[in-house]
């Protein structure tokens, strides 16, 4: 089953959500809508849901126009933010719930009902409450319940954000591994670039209510399509660099441009794992502190002539090259992205 | 060790402001100086003309009241929360209002409208509708009056059910997995406003069980007006009323605030 989104157009009061979203689900993609609070993504996908009507574009499901079918008629299982388990009935009746509005025999409801439990481990809870579960289990018993009508297309409005860091991994994994086996359409919908580079077959980074990319998640980061998409997604340095004809040149290096340059001073966009940081007592800056993160080690790197550095070292070096220390810094030799001259040198963390 | 004394002293003071006079109003009720100990004036009330036809009167009409209340309210808390959250001080002022207008007034304001309405449409269908909410065994017209009465209670008893369920999230849930509008809103919202709905009825019942300007100056003979004619000249059996309503209340809290626990 594919969903389409075509030209979705969408304000709140003055405050336009969607702006013209085009985009196809292909069948039994998951693909993630990544971006920062506000940038549409929710309201896309609670068009698909039936929550919202676009003000002019239009949803498919399966090929059919839904735009105007209420959310009750719609073939879409969906998993929310908070906890959505209705609190006065036990684990069992909230996933059996949609066969029970569709009047299906009880034997059948708890017969599925037990299935989907032992689908997402649980097992044996069919008779526990809510109250008694924790975020991680509500959560579960929420995809068992929206996977329980068998529906078209699955839809996750941030279903890990309320949970812990730990719960949130596994969770993940989880739902990676039975939405392959199940083979479902799946929308997930996330504000944390690690969640939706670690799950998806495709992420699509939205902005201001507009498609910026959407790519698998290693062209995403490798080669991001706009500057907003290399800083939103993964660490960012900006360093001031100035283009000759097909190369730039930076930090003393020659490097080969990818794709045009926007003018002749321009930022060249490295990740902190394209920087390398060796000790050299006559280096172009020294180490201003390092955050040491097991297998890898970031260093803040303070350049002589103004400016910083970040820079991704293996773990084990991080002893050797400790705060203080002058070094010199060179860049990995691969093409580079340019972008328009914003400051000197500063490195931009990721907004989420 | 401090805290206890000082809670069990001013539970004390309130146990005694409230039991002593109670204790004294059933003692005045079975004890006569001339006849000694006896129930007779409790007797005297269930024999007394008109006891079971007022009282299930007033009983009706305070069913009558809840379920209308219930079926204006809870939608309407529901519609602004889920489509115009903008709108809630609105409702919030709008259903103070009975609080803040005597009830005087609503007996002008209805006597007027009732009179000059009989006459405005005295040639028209409408008349004969006019006539039967004025129905002496059934007043609708009460129904009316209470139900507004009752508003701010019922309100603000929903309002704090609401505030303690993520109402948004469970309508959702509910529509997604293909319940209609009615659905949503008998099998998921009510079940999870239990204790909620059973203040609000309680609140409803109670007041119409305790009402008597409104409906003693339009004629209607529900049973606090009963208590106050039946009572003018026995003292003894005006208190044992005063008691067996005060327990009658009582019995119905406890149903009601039951009913409205069991769901936890």
């Amino acid at each position: 089953m594919t969903v389409e989104l075509r030209e979705l157009h969408r304000s709140f009061g003055g405050t336009v959500a969607l702006d013209g979203l085009s985009l196809t689900i292909e069948q039994g993609e998951l693909i993630a809508f990544l971006g920062p609070s506000g940038c549409g993504k929710t309201t896309a996908l609670r068009c698909v849901a039936g929550f919202e009507r676009p003000d002019t574009g239009a949803v498919f499901i399966d090929g059919a126009d839904v735009t105007r079918v209420p959310a009750n008629r719609r073939d879409a299982g969906m998993v929310f933010q908070s906890y959505s388990l209705f609190p006065n009935l036990n684990v069992r009746d909230n996933v059996a719930f949609g066969l029970r509005v569709r009047r299906r025999p009880a034997s059948e409801r708890h017969d599925r009902a037990a299935e989907l439990l032992e689908l997402v481990g649980l097992g044996g809870f069919g008779e526990r409450y809510p109250h008694q579960l924790s975020g991680g289990q509500q959560q579960r018993v929420a995809l068992a319940r929206a996977l329980a009508l068998q529906p078209k297309v699955l839809l996750l409005d941030e279903p890990l954000s309320a949970l812990d860091a730990k719960v949130r991994v596994n969770l993940r994994e989880e739902i990676r591994r039975l939405q392959l086996e199940l083979g479902i359409t799946t929308i997930f919908v996330t504000h944390d670039q690690e969640e939706a580079l670690s799950v998806a077959d495709r992420v699509a980074v939205l902005k201001s209510g507009r498609l910026e990319q959407v790519a698998p998640p290693a062209e995403v980061y490798d080669r991001p399509a706009t500057p907003f998409v290399a800083e939103f997604v993964g660490t960012m340095n900006h360093l001031p660099g100035r283009v000759s004809g097909e190369t730039v040149e930076v930090f003393g290096q020659t490097l080969p441009l990818d794709g045009a340059a926007p003018g002749v001073e321009v930022d060249v966009l490295v990740r902190p794992e394209a920087v390398r940081v060796t000790p050299s007592a006559d280096g172009r800056g020294f180490i201003l502190a390092s955050s040491f993160r097991g297998s890898i080690a970031r260093l803040r790197v303070q350049l002589d002539g103004g400016g910083e550095v970040l820079a991704d070292v293996p773990g084990h070096e991080a002893v050797r090259l400790a705060p203080g220390l002058k070094v010199d810094v060179t860049l990995v030799e691969r093409p580079v992205l340019t972008a328009p001259r914003t400051a000197v040198a500063a490195p931009v963390e990721p907004v989420a | 060790m401090a805290g206890v004394t000082w809670r069990r002293l001013t539970l004390g003071v309130a146990a005694v402001y409230f039991l002593v006079p109670l204790a004294i109003a059933v003692w005045f009720t079975v004890y006569n100086e001339s006849l000694g100990f006896s129930l007779g004036a409790y007797g005297r009330i269930v024999s007394a003309p008109g006891f079971g036809e007022s009282l299930l009167k007033s009983l009706l009409l305070g069913a009558a009241v809840i379920v209308l209340v219930l079926l204006l309210a809870l939608p309407a808390l529901l519609a602004v929360r889920l489509g115009a959250p903008g709108l809630r001080p609105v409702l919030e002022t709008i259903t103070t209002l009975p609080l803040i207008v005597p009830p005087i007034t609503y007996v002008v304001g209805i006597a007027n409208a009732l009179r000059g309405g009989t006459d405005a449409l005295a040639a028209t269908p409408f008349w004969q509708t006019l006539i039967s909410i004025q129905d002496e065994n059934f007043p609708v017209v009460l129904v009316l009056a209470y139900v507004m009465l009752a508003l701010p209670f019922a309100y603000r008893s929903l309002d704090t059910g609401l505030r303690a369920v993520d109402v948004r999230t469970l309508v959702e849930a509910a529509r997604n997995l293909g319940a209609s509008w009615p659905y949503v809103l008998f099998r998921v919202i009510l079940p999870n406003l239990r204790s909620a709905v059973a203040g609000a009825s309680f609140l409803s019942l109670a007041l119409v069980m305790g009402e008597y300007t409104i409906a003693a100056l339009m004629g209607y003979r529900t049973f606090p007006v009963w208590i106050v004619t039946i009572s003018g000249n026995d003292g003894q059996l005006s208190v044992a009323l005063s008691v067996l309503s005060l327990g009658l209340i009582w019995l119905l809290l406890l149903t009601l605030s039951g009913a409205g626990r069991k769901s936890k």
